[in-house]
Formats: C-alpha cells, structure tokens, sequence
C-alpha cells in the first residue's frame, strides 16, 4: 500500500510536470511561458521527494531548528507560516523603500521590469497578502487549536494551504514584474492566479471550519468568529471581483466582467473590503487572543465584542463607495458609502476599546513589557486610522484628499502602525511558545524595533499629510486674476522632500523590522542574550490599582 | 513566562463539559453552532453589496446616453493593454470631477458613458501624475513619443519612469482574440470587427496599408504613424495611439450633448 501510494504521488507529480511543460511551449505569451515554468519546478522538485530519499522539507526543518519532539497541537504550519511572515514582511518593506525611493530620484526606475508601475503591486501585494496573509493564516491555525483544545482538523489539507499559498504570492509577485495585471489595485493578479487563490482558501476555510467542529470547548472563542469573518468573506469578495474572461486559456490577459461604473464599484466595494476584512477582521482576530495572552488578563467586555463584531461586519461592506466620491459613479451610491463609512467609526472604535481595556489592571506591563507596548501603540494607531478614515469619507474633505497622498499617508499609518506592530507583537509571542525556548533572544532588541517603528511611522505619516494637504490645496490654487496659480508640475516639484522624509520614516522601519528579524534568528538558534533587565524601578503591587475619583479628594496625610 | 500551558510535558486531559445544563438562548446560539455563525455572518455581509451594486446594472440612469461613444480600435485596445500592464493608473486618473479647477485643468468633468467599454476601468485613485481622461490631441504625437522615452527631457521635474524599449518592442497582440474576449463580456463589436481585427491592428498606424472603411466603422479613429518609425509597429504606437484618443470621442462643444446631460435627473 505504501509503495503504491508513493507510486501514484510520483505520477501525479509527473503529469503536472508534463502539463506544466506543455502550456509553457504553447503559451501565447512570455510571462504565461515563465509561470508554466515555474509550476513545472515546483512539480519536478515534488516529483524528486515522492520518488527517492530527498528531503529538502526535513532539511529546511533542521536548518529552522524547529522541534521534533510531538506536540499537543500540530504546530508545524504555525511555524512555517511565522518564517513565511518575516521573509515575506522583510520583501515587502524593501521593495515599499524601494518605491519611495522612486518617486524621489525617478533615475532609480529600470525598465521594463523595475518601474515604479510594476514594482508597486509588488509592494503591496507584498505586505498585504505574503506578509499579512502568512501571519493571519498562521495565527489562525494556532489560535483555533488552541481555543478549541483540538488539533488541526485535516492536518494535510492545513499544510497544502501553507504551501499553495507561497506558490500564489510567488506566482503574482513574478506575475508583476513580468507585466501580469488586471489593474485592479489589491487584487492584480490575473485569472489564473485567483482561480489557484480561489481553491487554496477554500482549502484553508475547510481546516479552519473542521477545526472548530471537532472542538472541545461549547463556546467558539470571539476571535474565531472573526477569523471565520475573514475567511468567508474575503472569499465572496475575491470571486466576484475576479469575475473576468481571459483572451486564451492558454495567456495570461483576461478582460473583466464589468465595465466602467459597475467595474469601478465592485472592484472597491472589493478594495475596501479587503482593509475591512483582511486588513481589521483578521487581524481583530490575533488582537482578541494574544493581547489578553500577553496581558494576562480576560478580554474587558463580552457583550462589546458581541456588538462590534456584527456592526463592523454589517457596516464595512456598505463603505467601499467612498473611493468614488465625486466621481461619475451615480450620487446615491456615493452619500450611502458616506453615511455608512462614518457609522463605521463607532464598532472601529468599539474593538479598539475592547482591546485597550483588557489592559485593566496590567497597565503596568506598558513601561516593563516591550511587547505589550507594541499591542497599545497598535490600537492607537487602529483608533486613529480608524478616525480618520471616516472624516476622509466626507465629501467636502474628500474632495482635497482624494488622489493625493493623504491616502496614501492614511493607509500607512494603518497598515504599518496597526497590521505591522500588532503581526510583530504576534510573532513575538508566538516564536518563543513554538520553539520551546525561555523566551525571545532579546527583550532589549524588542524595546528598540518599537521604537524605531514608532517613530519610522511617525515620519511617514506625518510627511504625507503635509504632502497630501499641499498637493490639494496648489491643485485647487487661483490668483487674483482668476487663473489656476500652478501647473501640476509645480505641485510634484513642491512633494519633493516630503518624499525624501517619507523615504527616511520607512528605512526607519525597514531597520526594525530588521532587527527583529535578527533577534528571531537568534532565538530559533536557542540564544539568549545576557542583558539588564528592561526596568530596574521596583515593583509596588499596592500602588498599582485605577485611581478613584473619591481617593482625590481625601484629605493629605 | 509563565504561561507556557501548551508544553507537550503537561498532562492535562481534555474534559468534556459537565453536564450543567443551562438553556442556550440569544446570542449564545451563534456561539455555539459554526453554521449558524457562518450563516449569520454571510448575511450580514452580503446585504450592503446587494443595495449597492446591484441596482448599478439595471437603473436606466446609471449610464447617461452621449452621441459618439464607441467601442476602441485594436490598436487602441493594444495601447491601453500596455497602459494597463505598465501600471499607468496607479499615478493617472482617468476620471474628471466636477470642480472648477480641475474642469478648467483637465476639460469637462467625465461621464459615466465615457468609460462604458471600459474592461477593466481604468478610474485610478492616485494623481502623482495629471489625469489623462482627455489628454487625446492636447500634444503631438513627438512630444508623446520623446516624453515616454525619456519624460524629464521635456518635464525636468517630472518623476515618471521611462518606457524607451517600448518603441523597440514590436506588437504581440492576438488582435481578433483580444476583440473576441470583449465581445464576450459584451462590448459591441461586429463579427466584421473581429475577422477584421489584425488588418485594422496594422492599417491604423501604417501610411501604406489601406485602412478600408476602418474610420466608418471606428468613427474619430486615427490613422497614421505614431511612433515617427513607419517601418515597424511597435507598442509605441499603439500606446501613443490610445492616448490621442483619450477624452476625444464625445463632443463637448458642440450644444447637443450639453442639451441631453441637462434634461438628465436623479442622478
């Protein structure tokens, strides 16, 4: 039976290989060619390890030193997907500097492969789906077992999903560079590529639902309601939005669906989503676990997660319209988008409160625990992105925001401050727990990523707020004699060292998350630097109760 | 670190809730039960996409009806391919609000008909560049051609990256595939359109190649060299092409158009 099986492994790997090999001869164009080819070295690769003794998988396991000693839970996903998490975050914040490089010496732009046009779906594709879409499906895969007290339902299902993902997020990165686009910005790849996404995810919901089916516990803990949230809806989002008819099935160019006014709605009714669902669903999803995790304490308020779960939900999807503002998508469409984006302010701010008050009684651990700091500053930066994003969504202030880089600045402090430091926190938790080790190699090195991302963030935000601002108000621009006071070029001119101050905030950044990357390193190698303790103030357990009203006013000793 | 509580060591044994049966109500039902939670959550999100892009495809007066819209040439098409692979849109809009500077900047504010054969749209969000929605006969086709080879020889400001090896690259385009594709997802080409696509694709940028009745057929159509090299058709000439053409198609100076748009409400 074994050998039989092998056997019937190794065959189907071989007609991949042959399939693979064939569309590459017959491809109509270069970059449907090189991706064939790339699916045919993945294939010959397995094809090698189902026929001998090759094991490149045992051998990356070792080089990662990860445990093989047997586990209560099946943790080997969890594991690849963190490694997945720093390599993948490492990519996409280089190629961001990059980008912003770009748009401040154009010199840096190399044609045809390496123009800002192709480099920046790469970008943040990059950060968005390798690095945040690593750390979601891993977290996912950790925390479900563990508040269900199960292990992974369909544990080969869960590793196909690791390793079908990779080859989707190889697939439409290369896919960028190579010219491969659908223009919609989030979701470029072209219909191939989703069709490949489409049956991972629906893989990845079928071990996530399992999971919680065979659970132990009665309850299904609030951070797998938002789990599940992500992964259904990011779902319907992701195939209605691809909905498109390739010119051959034998070439990567396809031609959407829509046209014009309903191509532009869906696709941001998708755009939108995408921050909604992936970007704060999910990641609500690791707040509601590893911050009471790390704080010690149980999450504030049950009936407020049970709120803000169903009214962000509801709410979100309501939002995407407000991309168009002003635009000739019709005017109903775009006061509802409105109305719904400032609703959406309150279940945004309902979560960040939840989270931020399950530090009740363990403030204390923001001036010791660099990692719980991290957590806070996460959800501040959730509360102001998620401030922000409504007031962008009025009309009169959209109309000098929109096409500018206040958007851009307004993403950012999303994506780095919120998906950044709360994914680093994550990860910080997570790699001691995985690799069986005392704790990280360095809290010291920790102290030091929060604060050069901090103040990286605070760089770029605020760089692009003065540049949006700028941007909108030379745009809108008249002189006393009636006449527009600025080319459009004048305007790019202007943008010039608020793109070098941008550039400097994100190698900030990049260095951060270099040094935690390090301290990763050296912790799977089973390091531990010596080091003073993070604070040498002594501990008052007395002291450390919320402050009442009435103790104010009682009289001084 | 205390909390190491999943430590393979451990033994602490599953067990199974005691039997302290307490009647499940409310919201507990959802807690309790993965479909019910999955269904729950599908409907929630679905209904905001229901109200608000499904009656974008069957309000009449969604699309206001304009005089000379048509489908592009396949070389249009082939240039806006390119513009769509290089990522144009990701620094040009293609759509003109309603403001007085920027219809005073980049012409009248664009109409929903405009980008009706649009697949995909090609909106943007970004302006680290002008918008293009009628850039089509604003320069000439020189200027296009020196400008995309090297944008700051005529923009020394400018921050656009070049796209010299486009007047290098010869098309390849499978130009009646291409026009089938479309056909398919419902822009209004004739079958005579489509077995004619490949000769229309050359004759619009040769001066030697008759181009038939390709303008009767493409009204506005230009035809002519665009890259300045007649001796080869290259992805310049398809991506100068499409660009001439931008915003060109509905005539806003004349009085009809402006006439229809007035009579248009609910909009």
């Amino acid at each position: 039976m074994q050998a039989e099986a092998a056997l019937f492994r190794a065959g189907l790997w071989f007609a991949v290989l042959i399939l693979a090999i064939a569309a590459a001869a017959v491809a109509k164009d270069a970059a449907y060619a090189a991706h064939a080819g790339i699916i045919a070295g993945v294939a010959l690769l397995l094809l090698t390890m189902s026929a001998g003794r090759f094991d490149p998988l045992g051998k990356a396991q070792g080089f990662f030193r990860m445990p093989e000693e047997p586990s209560r839970y099946d943790d080997d996903p969890v594991r690849w997907g963190v490694i997945a998490t720093m390599f993948w975050g490492m990519v996409g914040l280089l190629a961001g500097v990059f980008i912003a490089l770009q748009l401040a010496y154009p010199a840096l732009n190399f044609e045809p492969y390496l123009t800002f046009g192709r480099a920046r779906p790469l970008h943040t594709s990059a950060v968005i789906f390798a690095f945040g879409g690593n750390a979601l499906i891993a977290t996912s895969f950790y925390v479900v077992q563990r508040t269900c007290r199960t292990q992974l339902a369909f544990p080969a299902l869960a590793r196909f999903v690791f390793w079908g993902y990779q080859l989707f997020i190889v697939l439409a990165a290369s896919g960028y560079l190579l010219g491969v686009t659908q223009s919609r910005e989030y979701a470029e790849p072209e219909w191939y590529v989703d069709i490949w996404l489409t049956i991972v995810w629906v893989a990845y919901a079928a071990v996530f639902i399992g999971t919680i089916v065979r659970r132990h516990e009665p309850h299904i803990y609030v951070a797998n309601w938002f789990y599940l949230a992500f992964i259904l809806t990011i779902a319907m989002l992701h195939i209605v939005n691809n909905l498109a008819v390739p010119v051959s099935f034998l070439g990567s160019r396809s031609y959407s669906a829509f046209a014009g006014v309903q191509d532009a709605l869906t696709q941001w009714w998708y755009g939108h989503n995408a921050v909604g669902f992936f970007l704060t669903a999910g990641f609500l999803a690791m707040m509601y676990y590893f911050v009471p995790k790390q704080a010690e304490r149980p999450v504030y308020s049950y009936r407020l997660s049970i709120i803000h779960f169903w009214s962000l939900i509801f709410l979100y999807i309501w939002a995407g319209p407000h991309h168009l503002h002003y635009t000739a998508l019709p005017d109903w469409a775009q006061t509802l988008g409105m109305v719904f984006s400032v609703v959406l302010w309150m279940p945004s701010w309902g979560g960040m409160i939840n989270g931020l008050m399950t530090l009740n009684g363990a403030w204390d651990k923001v001036r010791t625990d660099p990692i719980i700091r991290m957590m806070v500053v996460a959800l501040a930066f959730y509360g102001m992105a998620t401030f922000e994003g409504p007031m962008l969504s009025i009309k009169a202030v959209n109309s000098l925001s929109h096409y500018t880089d206040w958007t851009i600045g307004h993403v950012h402090a999303g994506a780095l401050g919120w998906n950044g430091l709360i994914t680093f926190a994550a990860v910080y938790y997570l790699v001691p727990r995985l690799w069986k080790r005392d704790r990280m190699y360095s809290l010291r090195m920790i102290n030091w990523h929060f604060w050069l991302a901090t103040i990286g963030i605070v760089f770029y935000a605020a760089s692009m707020w003065v540049a949006g601002i700028t941007q909108g108000l030379m745009w809108r621009e008249y002189g006393p004699d009636g006449y527009l006071v600025n080319s459009f070029v004048d305007t790019v001119a202007a943008l010039h060292p608020m793109y070098l101050m941008r550039a400097f905030g994100g190698i900030l950044y990049l260095i951060g998350a270099g040094v935690m990357t390090y301290n990763v390193w050296m912790t799977l190698a089973g390091r531990l630097r010596s080091e003073a303790p993070m604070s040498d103030a002594t501990y008052d357990p007395a002291a450390d109760r919320p402050i009442l009203a009435t103790a104010i006013r009682e009289p001084q000793a | 670190m205390s909390t190491h509580s999943n430590l393979p060591g451990e033994r602490r044994m599953v067990v199974e809730p005691t039997e302290v049966r307490v009647p499940v109500t409310g919201h507990k039902r959802l807690e309790r039960n993965v479909s019910l939670l999955a269904l729950g959550t599908l409907i929630a999100v679905s209904i905001g996409g229901i109200v608000e892009i499904a009656p974008l495809f069957w309000i009449d007066n969604t699309i206001e009806k304009v005089e000379g819209m048509r489908p592009y040439t396949p070389l249009e098409q082939a240039g806006r391919d390119i513009y769509v692979r290089e990522g144009c849109y990701l620094c040009h809009s293609q759509m003109i609000r309603p403001f007085r500077d920027e219809v005073e900047r980049y012409g009248h504010y664009s109409l929903a008909a405009e980008s009706m054969y649009d697949h995909p749209f090609q909106w943007g969000s970004k302006r680290t560049g002008p918008d293009l929605a009628r850039v089509g006969g604003r320069y000439s086709d020189e200027w296009h051609v020196q400008h995309l080879k090297d944008p700051q020889s005529v923009v020394p400001e400018s921050v656009m990256p070049q796209y010299s090896f486009l007047a290098d690259t010869d098309i390849d385009t499978d130009a009646e595939a291409t026009l089938r594709a479309l056909q398919r997802v419902g822009v209004p080409y004739s079958d005579r359109d489509v077995s004619l696509a490949s000769h229309d694709l050359r004759a619009q940028a040769s001066i030697d190649l008759d181009a038939g009745d390709l303008t009767e057929r493409y009204p506005k159509a230009q035809v002519r060299d665009f890259d300045g090299d007649p001796e080869r058709l290259t992805e310049m000439d398809a991506l100068v092409a499409y660009l001439q053409m931008l915003g060109t198609l509905v005539d806003f100076d004349s009085a009809a158009p402006l006439e229809e748009l007035a009579e248009e409400k609910g909009r």
